[in-house]
């Protein structure tokens, strides 16, 4: 069925705002129901224990209510029924950049990944749309035996790994939103890297939503075996529709006695889409797992990355920044679940409201009685940009007992008049100004992340700003 | 074209008290001119109206940079334009390295699209401060947060240096630093006078102008220049202070 036939491109001056025609071979069509799932598995000729999964957690989505007795009650506004839960193009994933199609070329082409990233794109699995459009394993790491596939491939080629930990992180139940990825998921990678392998590059998926109405249910699997390190880095940008959009993933880690997991996510979505993740962990002993999470735009962005610190030593780590300009919500914040003796937390949220942007943060820090030689570190700033602006923080850390620790930070601070005057005297417009106080505010935090990503979130931040000056 | 600024009937108000009333200057390019005053005479209101602080409303007159009105521009255009100002009270911006501040006012300078060189940029950061003889470390500083006074102004020339106004307003540079800042910082101010700038040096103290040795000298006093005269005043008001100019020029109203 065909979206739309119009031939000619239609870009806007926002980055992400604009279209490509779009040719789906496969479309289940609005709303969500037995049916949907059965066109599901038979396109994806997926194996009856998914079907059966999946028809489990249509009903689990069904019995849960919606979260608004803490959560905004923005939430109502996501008609299920006006949603399009599967969309796939008629193309396998391509093995190599040539034999991606030139369309969807344009499209990277169009999302402006700076140079510096063109080099890993060889090694990038990149979903456009629902089915991986373009998926090639970096030569290097398939060579240490890595596996890196979308999700379906993976539980389709993998299944002795894939099923030992698929939705044991987040089980479906865990809330709404995870129940219904679990009923229509698609996308997503899968990776498994064995003991003791380093993965040298970091593995990254771009992704876009390409098609109105349509919901991207992505479901991400990591498995770092014994001693192994990886890192996976996600960006992804949606173009702008006049209806909301619905953006629901799972992410799930799981780090083994000593691997190291970092996760890096720049996100920039259009200011209509409703952006409902989960992302947890499970870091085994002596294992560390890290979640970089940056998210800009959206209408609501509802996102809590967790650790669950299961082995003696485990360390987990949440980093993120979130920057909610007029009409956006970002909801954000970090879980750490402590679950055994000398495991370390830390958690560093900086979020910048401007104008009637609203950020909020949410944070969750367990530490049970019995435990000893537990740590944990927060710390959250915000900063406003204009009277209007809105912040809050919810920080709930439950410790107990008297031999571990928890420290925890709070600041709020304005960009001012001052300094705007300051800045625009040496020559920068108001915009400019606004960045380079929004960039200082997170230079200590965006240090940590890999260079091509601190670049390409200086410039989103460019982006949001130069827009949000009337 | 003729290359001065010229401060033509400026009157402006604050919160709808009048400060500067009908006042007039012209400095040319390469010329370095003081004004004088005792405190509250409207010197800083001044330098804050002429680079555009929005607090400052101009009522009337006209401000003219190299013959182009300026008033009708934006602060940044100003900036743009060639108009510096030095701050007394330069703000702090958390984060922002020296280095990363001047590379967003250089790259502000630049047409869209075209990205600054940054090797380049590196290299005549590093002269300037070899010349103002400021440590290399201190690029890596995030501006004026935790800097002392000395190190504030001399930070306000660094970035004169580098952006290379073609009029500069340093508004009482001299204020907060001791005897050895103070020497330091006039030392910098004299190797940026050159036939392509013009200063107007705002001051309280004749201190300054020690160092700094001025082609002309203005007094101000309620809002007007009411007196001007080569570098001789300057001294001349330091041996009888202010006084005999608030008596010659008080308010006629005032006499009356």
């Amino acid at each position: 069925m065909s979206e739309t036939t119009t031939p000619e491109l239609d870009i806007k001056t926002d980055i992400g705002n604009f279209v490509y025609p779009e040719k789906h071979k496969y479309d289940a069509g609005k709303g969500l129901s037995e049916h949907t799932i059965d066109y599901m598995c038979e396109v994806k000729e997926e194996p009856d224990w998914i079907r059966e999964f999946r028809m489990n957690a249509l009903q689990t989505f069904r019995e849960k209510p919606m979260p608004t007795h803490w959560a905004s009650s923005d939430l109502n506004a996501i008609d299920f029924d006006k949603i399009r839960y599967y969309l796939a193009g008629d193309q396998k994933p391509s093995r190599s950049w040539d034999d991606v199609p030139d369309d969807v070329k344009q499209t990277f082409e169009r999302l402006g990944i700076p140079e510096s990233e063109r080099k890993f794109l060889a090694g990038v699995e990149a979903q456009f749309d629902s089915e991986a459009a373009y998926s090639n394993i970096k030569e290097i790491a398939s060579k240490q035996g890595v596996i890196f596939v979308g999700s379906t491939e993976g539980l389709k080629e993998h299944p002795e790994i894939f099923r030992k930990w698929f939705g044991k992180v987040i089980p479906t139940g865990d809330n709404k939103f995870s129940a219904l990825n679990s009923a229509v998921f698609s996308g997503g990678s899968f990776i498994y890297v064995p003991p003791g392998v380093k993965v040298s590059h970091p593995l990254q998926a771009y992704f876009r939503i390409n098609a109105q109405n349509f919901g991207q249910f992505e479901r991400t699997l990591i498995i770092a075996d014994e001693g192994s390190e990886v890192t996976y880095m996600e960006g992804c940008t949606a173009p702008k529709f006049d209806t909301a959009t619905l953006h629901s993933a799972v992410v799930e880690l799981v780090a083994l006695k000593g691997a190291k997991i970092q996760y890096i996510t720049v996100q920039n979505w259009s200011d209509n889409v409703f952006n409902l993740v989960t992302k947890r962990g499970l870091a085994h002993e002596d294992a560390e797992i890290r979640w970089i999470d940056c998210n800009i735009g959206s209408r609501l962005t509802m996102k809590y990355p967790g650790v669950i610190l299961k082995g003696r030593r485990a360390r987990g780590e949440v980093l993120s920044i979130a920057l909610a300009n007029d009409g956006q919500h970002q909801d954000t914040g970090a879980k750490m679940v402590h679950a055994a003796d000398e495991t370390s937390s830390n958690i560093i949220s900086k979020s910048i409201s401007v104008g009637k942007g609203r950020a909020t943060y949410r944070g969750l820090v367990n530490m049970p009685k019995h435990l000893k030689g537990c740590k944990n570190n927060t710390e959250c700033d915000a900063l406003l940009i204009n009277t209007n602006s809105r912040t809050d923080t919810y920080p709930a850390i439950t410790a107990r007992g008297d031999h571990n620790s928890v420290q925890h930070e709070a600041s709020v601070s304005k960009v001012s008049a001052e300094q705007i005057f300051y800045m625009r005297q040496r020559g920068m417009s108001e915009g400019q100004a606004m960045s380079l106080a929004v960039n200082g505010f997170i230079n200590d935090l965006a240090r940590h992340f890999p260079m091509e990503y601190s670049v390409e979130l200086k410039r989103l931040i460019d982006l949001e700003m130069e827009g949000s000056v009337g | 074209m003729s290359k001065q600024l010229e401060i033509k009937n400026l009157s402006v108000t604050v919160e709808t008290t009048e400060i500067l009333k009908d006042l007039s200057l012209t400095l040319p390019r390469g010329e370095v001119h003081a004004i004088m005053g005792p405190n509250g005479t409207g010197k800083s209101t001044l330098a804050k109206a002429l680079a555009g602080h929005p607090d400052y409303e101009i009522t009337s007159g006209e401000v003219l940079l190299d013959g182009e009105n300026i008033l009708e521009m934006e602060v940044d255009e100003r900036a743009r334009a060639g108009l510096f100002m030095a701050f007394q009270y330069p703000s702090e911006i958390p984060g922002v390295s020296i280095a990363n501040f001047l590379r967003a006012a250089k790259q502000a300078r630049l047409a869209e699209g075209e990205d600054l060189d940054a090797t380049g940029f590196y290299k005549t950061l590093y002269e300037k401060m070899d010349m103002l003889h400021i440590d290399r470390k201190f690029t890596s500083r995030a501006i004026n947060e935790g800097f002392s006074g000395g190190e504030k102004k001399r930070n306000e020339i660094l970035q004169m240096a580098m952006l290379e106004p073609k009029y500069a307003i340093m508004d009482e540079t001299d204020s907060g630093l001791d005897i050895d800042a103070l020497r330091i910082v006039s030392e910098g101010v004299n190797k940026l006078r050159g036939p392509e700038c013009g200063i107007l040096l705002i001051t309280h103290y004749q201190r300054i102008l020690e160092y700094i040795v001025p082609d002309h000298v203005h007094v101000m006093w309620n809002g007007r220049i009411v007196k001007s005269g080569g570098k001789d005043l300057a001294i001349e008001l330091e041996n009888k202070g202010y006084d005999w100019i608030k008596e010659e020029f008080a308010e006629p109203a005032a006499k009356a």
